[in-house]
């Protein structure tokens, strides 16, 4: 067991754990935030994307021991004081999700993409979802929760 | 996940120690393909050694005719990186079209050709680019590197340094993606310089990364698509899987071509 440090949505978190954990597995099972989903076991999927060092990184395809020191935001993250972050808000306003199962990796990547490029069309937002699949919306919903979202933060 | 022992060493030194002490060592980069692999259990390595924080490996710098990226560098750094768009274009687009973004976040330069994906993307620009290979150990020309599929040159103790890319007169990359995998159905690079004019296909070959001599020659003698549209790759040799026949890659790589030389 190796003693893991590192900043999770703002706060420390500090664990005893195998340092070869998933750091997906223990974002879920250890400190109990379960937002972060697992939808494939091969990498491809994106349900389990958060903020890595404000980058969007796969947290199925990383182990614990490679988070250490690391900032990290999980979609519990994104609100603030009880308020929605502007990309939740616009997801629930334009129906960017049906069951919710790739909505909180479909928001990190959203986070992380209005971050890299703020002025967004409909192209790039389709092209920078490829890593993230949806099975319900046929993601045009989303696409249109993204861009309102830029504009809502610009 | 199985047992194995994770450690990170602070310097390549130390990794290199590391890694000619351990039983059955496995080195960790961005963990893009390695950790897929060790969920599948496809790899069970006895311990994993992690170079994927080492500054010393995360560096691109253009010096003289060349620009030399760390082993250690993330295919986003390599897209965005001011040098590379302005003297190698085509190596820039080229990182930037792998995977997707969260891919290219951790993914690195130095985990791609250590890999050696049949599909993968920069084995097309080391080959095409007459690329240096410098490992803890050695120097390694690209075409003395790529050895077969998922093979390579590399000895089990030595790590992947430094990839210096010459710059080129004129160079393109014309992908046609797996469009669930991302990875390469056929990627051809082509480009001209020092070296001559170089054709490299991935995604297509049985042994990997490969030169087509046919359309190198006709290239030299008149730079233009109409020179390789007519130029057809046997299928012999070619991969024929459930995303595609050898006939149909054969039929991609000329098109490819066509349009890799067009964007030039
Ligand atoms: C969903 C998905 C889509 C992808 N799409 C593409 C694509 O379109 N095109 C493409 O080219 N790739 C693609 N990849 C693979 C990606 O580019 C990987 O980043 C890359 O193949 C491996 O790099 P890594 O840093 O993640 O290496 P790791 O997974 O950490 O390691 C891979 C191998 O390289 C060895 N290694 C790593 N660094 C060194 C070094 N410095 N010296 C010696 N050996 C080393 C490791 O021991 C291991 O055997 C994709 C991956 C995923 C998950
Ligand atoms: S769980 Fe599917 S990409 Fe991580
Ligand atoms: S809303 Fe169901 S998978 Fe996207």
């Amino acid at each position: 067991m190796t003693v893991v440090s590192m900043t999770v949505n703002g706060k420390p978190a500090k664990a005893d754990v195998e340092a070869r954990t998933l750091l997906v597995n223990f974002i879920r099972e250890e400190l109990g935030l379960t937002g972060t989903h697992v939808g494939c076991d091969t990498s491809q999927c994106g349900a389990c994307v958060i903020l890595v060092d404000g980058r969007a990184v796969k947290s199925c395809a990383m182990l614990v021991g490679q988070a250490e020191g690391a900032d990290i935001v999980t979609v519990e993250g994104l609100a603030k004081n009880g308020e929605l972050h502007p990309v939740q808000k616009a997801f629930r306003e334009h129906h960017g999700l049906q069951c919710g199962f790739c909505t909180p990796g479909m928001m990190m990547t959203a986070v992380d993409l209005i971050r890299r490029k703020p002025q967004l069309d409909e192209q790039t937002v389709r092209e920078e979802l490829e890593g993230n699949l949806c099975r319900c919306t046929g993601y045009h919903n989303i696409v249109k929760a993204i861009l309102a979202a830029s504009e809502d933060m610009r | 996940m199985y047992q194995f022992n994770y450690v990170r060493p602070t310097s390549l030194a130390d990794a290199q120690a590391l890694l000619a002490k351990a039983d059955d060592p496995k080195l960790l980069a961005g963990g893009q393909t390695l950790i897929p692999t060790l969920k599948q259990r496809l790899a069970m390595p006895s311990d994993v050694i992690d170079i994927g924080s080492l500054k010393e490996l995360a560096f691109i710098r253009a010096e003289g005719n060349a620009i030399m990226i760390g082993a250690g560098t993330r295919h986003y750094d390599v897209a965005g990186n001011a040098d590379v768009k302005k003297h190698n274009p085509a190596l820039a687009y080229l990182a930037g079209m792998i995977g997707d973004p969260a891919v290219r976040h951790m993914g690195t330069l130095g985990g791609s050709i250590a890999n050696n994906d049949p599909a993968a993307d920069y084995p097309a620009a080391c080959i095409a680019l007459d690329a240096k290979i410098h490992t803890t150990k050695r120097l390694i020309e690209a075409d003395e590197y790529f050895k077969g599929m998922f093979e390579t040159a590399l000895q089990p103790d030595e790590i992947i340094r430094e990839v210096t890319f010459p710059h080129p007169e004129k160079a393109a990359y014309e992908k046609f993606r797996n469009p669930a995998s991302r990875y390469a159905m056929v990627g051809v690079f082509v480009s001209k310089g020092p070296w001559g004019v170089r054709v490299a296909v991935t995604g297509a070959g049985q042994n990997g990364v490969f030169r087509v001599k046919a359309m190198e020659e006709a290239l030299a003698k008149n730079w233009s698509p109409d020179s390789v549209a007519s130029i057809k790759v046997p299928s012999t040799d070619l991969l024929s899987d459930l995303h595609g026949s050898a006939d149909y890659r054969a039929h991609l790589i000329t098109v490819m071509a066509k349009r890799a030389v067009a964007a030039s």
